[in-house]
């Protein structure tokens, strides 16, 4: 091999995790499959993706590249912005399908809730390492008021699956930080005593969801119409699914949404259970792997940041294919590396690119 | 880093004891994502293995949908093939009500692809009020295919409307013949009701229309057809994607009519601007040949529901379109009446034909004089004259002696004041008096008794008297037919177009009414001197074929003692009705008719001439060039 070759190779690549790398194209690969039955064949929807899906490489390519501790830098300005952010659009926001989500900014507007999602973590990371020689219950208490508060003002655009995920990320975080099983479980008793009151904060359509998931059929053609169609979808698939591009309820249209969220709907419905035992795998693989790296970080800071990572994309995934299955409410969570959709695939390879970044720079860190 | 250097070695104890719980809390979490990932997985297993089944159906059912296709309505004809009803295939634009969240905005937008007139709004409106929210319902009609095109390319703005391709019905001789054709019109929620009572409801799933009037309504059976299945795949928009199925449909009958067309034509325009009716009758078979009712309407208006703007116009018209005169209207035969009083007079001997009476121009009965039409009397009146001059009195004198109740049991042998039974439906009783229906009719008892002075009256077709147009054709058409009695009969068989069998109807006889022939030769020869000699000599000048006729003049009002009718002074719609019977050729009769001139006075002078022309046509072919003039 020429030696320049060489350097080259070794420059794009010594920052990568071959492991999680190999892993996540083959979810991609997944994922376009399945988009190009889920778009009847239609191959535009699938070359847009794979353009997304080079971005998506490009930019994990380009954090994996950046040292854990230029990110702990970003952590205070980053979450600061993002409050700002939210702020912003609770005062001046732009309503869209009834929820205040956007804010415009000179050309472009912009969703802050999703800068959260990193901004939260990276935040409450930098918080318990600074703190890591003294933690204290006040830090606990400190944490969660900065959960608390841009979880505050995503709940009231209202967009409650977003809250919901961003207080995961964060409640990670604060668990992998040492919380006491005592607060824990003080909390938990606490939480449950809560329902009744958390219930009646809630808006009348977030309601009308969870209602919808306990009794699908009572609203069919309401609320309960996605849960219903995506549920026939999934049984109806059996064992070895009914194959690719043949799911009747994929291509006659009785799956809502069935290149974004729903997507998996068409997957179980094409590739049966086997499909989704595979699926299943894949995404324990990568959380596997992910958690690895994760378990040997070399700092609080890396090793919190590399958990909310890990765990957020679990969540995710676990999110989204209980809402296809029925198992939970439908809330707009994408399934990871594998709906239709360049801003949750960036988001989500911004994410394992900042874990190969933990993985790689550890020993540049120790000599 | 400044502590760590202090004293590094508690430091890094520390930071191995941190490590280790850090590591035992993410183990933890390890196995809180495999508990959740095992539970996704046992909610596949359940749903993917366990209710498999189920779901199958649920899918299956999704997406298969069994869709009726309508027949093709049998078409109708009349004797020699002349369309009166058939089929054609046009778009309609149509809008189902529960998928539209605005239907006005809705109906403006699309008013401005395509054109909606205010009456299509109007008609769109009534229907609505009438169905329910989720069938489609037509807007527009007949779009051209300029309108399809424009349509088509704006049809994403407007979920829940669509452009479809249905067969209509037309009736392209309009309003001719719009009380014996009928029309179809939208099924309405007790017709629903109906059909389901009578176990055929399945049979109409897919169709929108049924007959509501004439032969639509009588033959609907025959003539709608066996609906035929398709099974086919749908979209979650219920749009058909492809046929899995199909079960054709099976064509309705086609209806061939006694009708004749052309003859029915001349005698609809026979009437000029008078109202009136004439049945045709072929008295051989009953079959019926003209059937006019005038003013009819355009049946067209109603197929797809009438707007109600053109309802009231129609419905509140003082000629009276929606009256089906012919069946329907009742009328006192007035004269008309006068040769089966003759006939009843032979029958129960209470006459020979020679007998006469002396005629003063009027009859004593009590305190009441009635009076003759002609000033003075007609002298010396044997049977034949009575008839050939129409004198009063000697039916006067006649149905004083035969008495009412005699009288209707002899005419109720020719089915006056009973329903003839003819295939379409809507036929009017009409009244044969008689002490029985006099009783029946009236409440207060001194109104219920049947007072002799009201015979006489009826002897020259006037009182109580009132038959329908119809009645008086078939009555004619029996003593043409020398007493053997058909049922009147519009259709003549019904067409199989795919076997080609024919099934005739009625073309057996009734009932022979048992009267001598030598009697009813008595009456037939007096109705031959009418057209020859008497009241409707003038109408039948010159006429090749030797025909037979009554005239009769009906009252509309009537006129008080002492006093005379005198035409002019009475207002349009009090003149007296026009009444003239016929029927030709004399000695081997082909066709038998009735024709009533409402308003129009003295039957020979208006009915006589239409009734000329429709035999003229007829026997000779003859065509006329205007309607018949008043004598």
């Amino acid at each position: 091999m020429h030696p320049i070759v060489r350097r080259f190779s070794r420059f794009m690549t010594r920052h990568i995790d071959g492991i999680l790398l190999s892993a996540i194209l083959l979810l991609m690969f997944a994922g376009l499959v399945v988009l190009l039955s889920a778009a009847n064949g239609n191959f535009s929807r699938a070359w847009g993706q794979l353009a997304n899906m080079l971005v998506a490489l490009g930019v994990m390519w380009l954090f994996a590249n950046i040292p854990p501790h230029y990110l702990m830098r970003l952590a205070l300005p980053l979450f600061v912005i993002g409050c700002g952010l939210l702020v912003g659009v609770a005062l001046f926001g732009e309503v869209v399908n009834g929820a205040r989500r956007w804010l415009h900014i000179g050309v472009t507007r912009i969703q802050p809730s999703e800068l959260m999602k990193i901004a939260l973590p990276l935040m409450l990371a930098w918080y318990f390492n600074r703190n890591e020689a003294s933690l204290k219950l006040r830090n606990y208490l400190v944490a969660a008021l900065l959960l608390a508060f841009p979880a505050a003002l995503i709940v009231r655009q209202p967009d409650l699956g977003t809250a919901l995920l961003i207080t995961a990320s964060g409640c990670y975080v604060i668990f992998l930080a040492g919380l006491p099983w005592r607060v824990i479980i003080a909390l938990g008793v606490a939480g449950l005593g809560s329902l009744p009151f958390l219930w009646s904060v809630l808006h009348d359509y977030q309601r009308q969801r969870i209602l919808t998931l306990l009794d699908p059929t009572e609203d069919p053609l309401g609320s309960g119409y996605h849960t219903i169609q995506s549920t026939i979808a999934v049984g109806s698939g059996g064992v070895l699914g009914k194959g690719w591009m043949n799911g009747t309820q994929a291509h006659l249209d009785f799956i809502p949404e069935r290149t974004t969220d729903f997507i998996f709907a068409v997957y179980a419905e094409e590739f049966g259970l086997l499909g989704n035992g595979i699926l299943l795998v894949l995404f324990l693989f990568v959380i596997a792997r992910a958690m690895v790296i994760t378990a040997n970080a070399p700092s609080l800071f890396a090793r919190l940041l590399a958990g909310a990572i890990t765990l957020t994309f679990f969540t995710y995934a676990f999110v989204n294919m209980g809402m296809v299955s029925g198992i939970l409410p439908v809330v707009g969570v994408p399934l990871p590396l594998i709906s239709y959709g360049g801003t949750s695939l960036v988001s989500i390879c911004i994410g394992f690119g900042i874990l190969m970044s933990i993985n790689t720079h550890k020993k540049l860190v120790q000599t | 880093m400044s502590e760590l250097s202090i004293n590094p070695g508690i430091e890094i104890r520390d930071s191995e004891r941190e490590l280790d719980r850090f590591r035992r809390r993410l183990a933890i979490l390890g196995i809180f994502v495999l508990a959740l990932f095992s539970l996704l997985f046992l909610r596949f297993l359940y749903l993917q293995v366990i209710r498999h089944s189920h779901y199958s159906t649920l899918a299956e059912a999704n997406r298969i949908s069994i869709l009726p296709i309508a027949p093709h309505r049998g078409i109708i004809v009349d004797r020699n093939g002349v369309m009166l009803a058939h089929n054609y295939s046009a778009y309609t634009l149509e809008i189902t009500p529960s998928k539209v969240p605005n239907l006005e905005a809705t109906i403006d937008d699309l008013a401005t692809v395509v054109e909606i007139a205010p009456r299509d709004r109007r008609r769109f409106r009534k229907l609505l009020e009438e169905s329910k929210r989720f069938e489609s319902l037509p807007i527009r009609t007949r779009l051209s295919d300029e309108e399809i095109a424009r349509f088509a390319v704006h049809r994403y703005r407007f979920p829940g409307v669509e452009a479809k391709a249905r067969l209509f019905r037309q009736y392209p001789q309009g309003e001719m013949f719009s009380h014996v054709v009928g029309h179809i019109g939208r099924i309405n929620q007790r017709e629903v009701e109906q059909l389901e009572a009578d176990g055929r409801l399945a049979n109409y799933r897919g169709s929108d229309y049924l007959g509501k009037t004439g032969l639509e309504q009588s033959y609907e059976k025959f003539l709608h057809g066996t609906t035929g299945v398709e099974e086919v795949e749908v979209d979650s928009g219920g749009r058909a994607v492809r046929t899995l199925s199909r079960n054709a449909p099976v064509s309705g009958n086609n209806l061939v009519l006694n009708l004749d067309a052309r003859l029915q034509e001349i005698a609809y325009n026979a009437f000029g601007d008078r109202r009136g009716a004439l049945v045709a009758i072929d008295p051989a078979t009953g079959g019926v040949l003209a059937f006019v009712s005038k003013p009819g309407f355009d049946p067209n208006l109603f197929v797809d529901g009438i707007d109600p703007q053109s309802w009231a116009e129609l419905n509140g018209s003082p000629d009276k379109p929606l009256l089906n005169r012919a069946g329907a209207g009742t009328y006192p035969p007035g004269s008309t009446f006068k040769p089966f009083m003759a006939l009843a007079a032979l029958f129960y001997g209470k006459r020979t034909p020679q007998q006469a009476i002396s005629d003063p121009g009027y009859f004593n009965f009590g305190s009441h004089r009635f009076r003759d039409d002609k000033v003075g009397g007609h002298g010396m009146v044997d049977m034949y004259k009575s008839i050939v001059v129409s004198c009063d009195t000697y039916y006067y004198v006649l149905a004083n002696d035969l008495g009412i109740d005699p009288i209707a049991r002899f005419m109720a042998l020719f089915g006056l004041g009973s329903r003839t039974g003819i295939d379409i439906p809507g036929e009017a009783t009409g009244v044969l008096p008689s002490t029985e229906w006099k009783a029946r009719r009236f409440s207060r008892p001194e109104q219920k008794k049947w007072y002799a002075g009201e015979t006489i009256s009826v002897g020259i077709g006037q009182g109580y008297n009132n038959y329908t147009p119809l009645q008086l054709a078939s009555a004619m058409a029996t003593l043409a037919n020398d007493g053997l009695m058909f049922r009147p009969h519009i259709v003549n068989y019904i067409e199989d177009i795919r076997t080609g069998n024919r099934q005739p109807i009625e073309p057996t006889p009734l009932r022979n009414i048992g009267v001598k022939q030598e009697h009813i030769d008595v009456i037939k020869q007096a109705l031959v001197g009418v057209n020859k000699e008497g009241t409707g000599a003038r109408a039948f000048a010159g006429a090749p074929y030797v025909s037979a006729g009554k005239t009769g003049t009906a009252q509309v009002v009537a006129i008080k003692q002492g006093e005379k009718y005198v035409e002019s002074r009475v207002a349009e719609q009090h003149r007296d009705h026009a009444l003239f019977i016929a029927y030709a050729p004399a000695e081997n009769p082909r066709i038998a008719v009735a024709v009533v001139a409402e308003n129009s006075g003295f039957g020979a002078r208006a009915a006589a001439p239409i009734a000329r022309q429709v035999l003229d046509y007829y026997l000779l072919g003859k065509i006329p060039d205007q309607p018949a003039k008043d004598d």
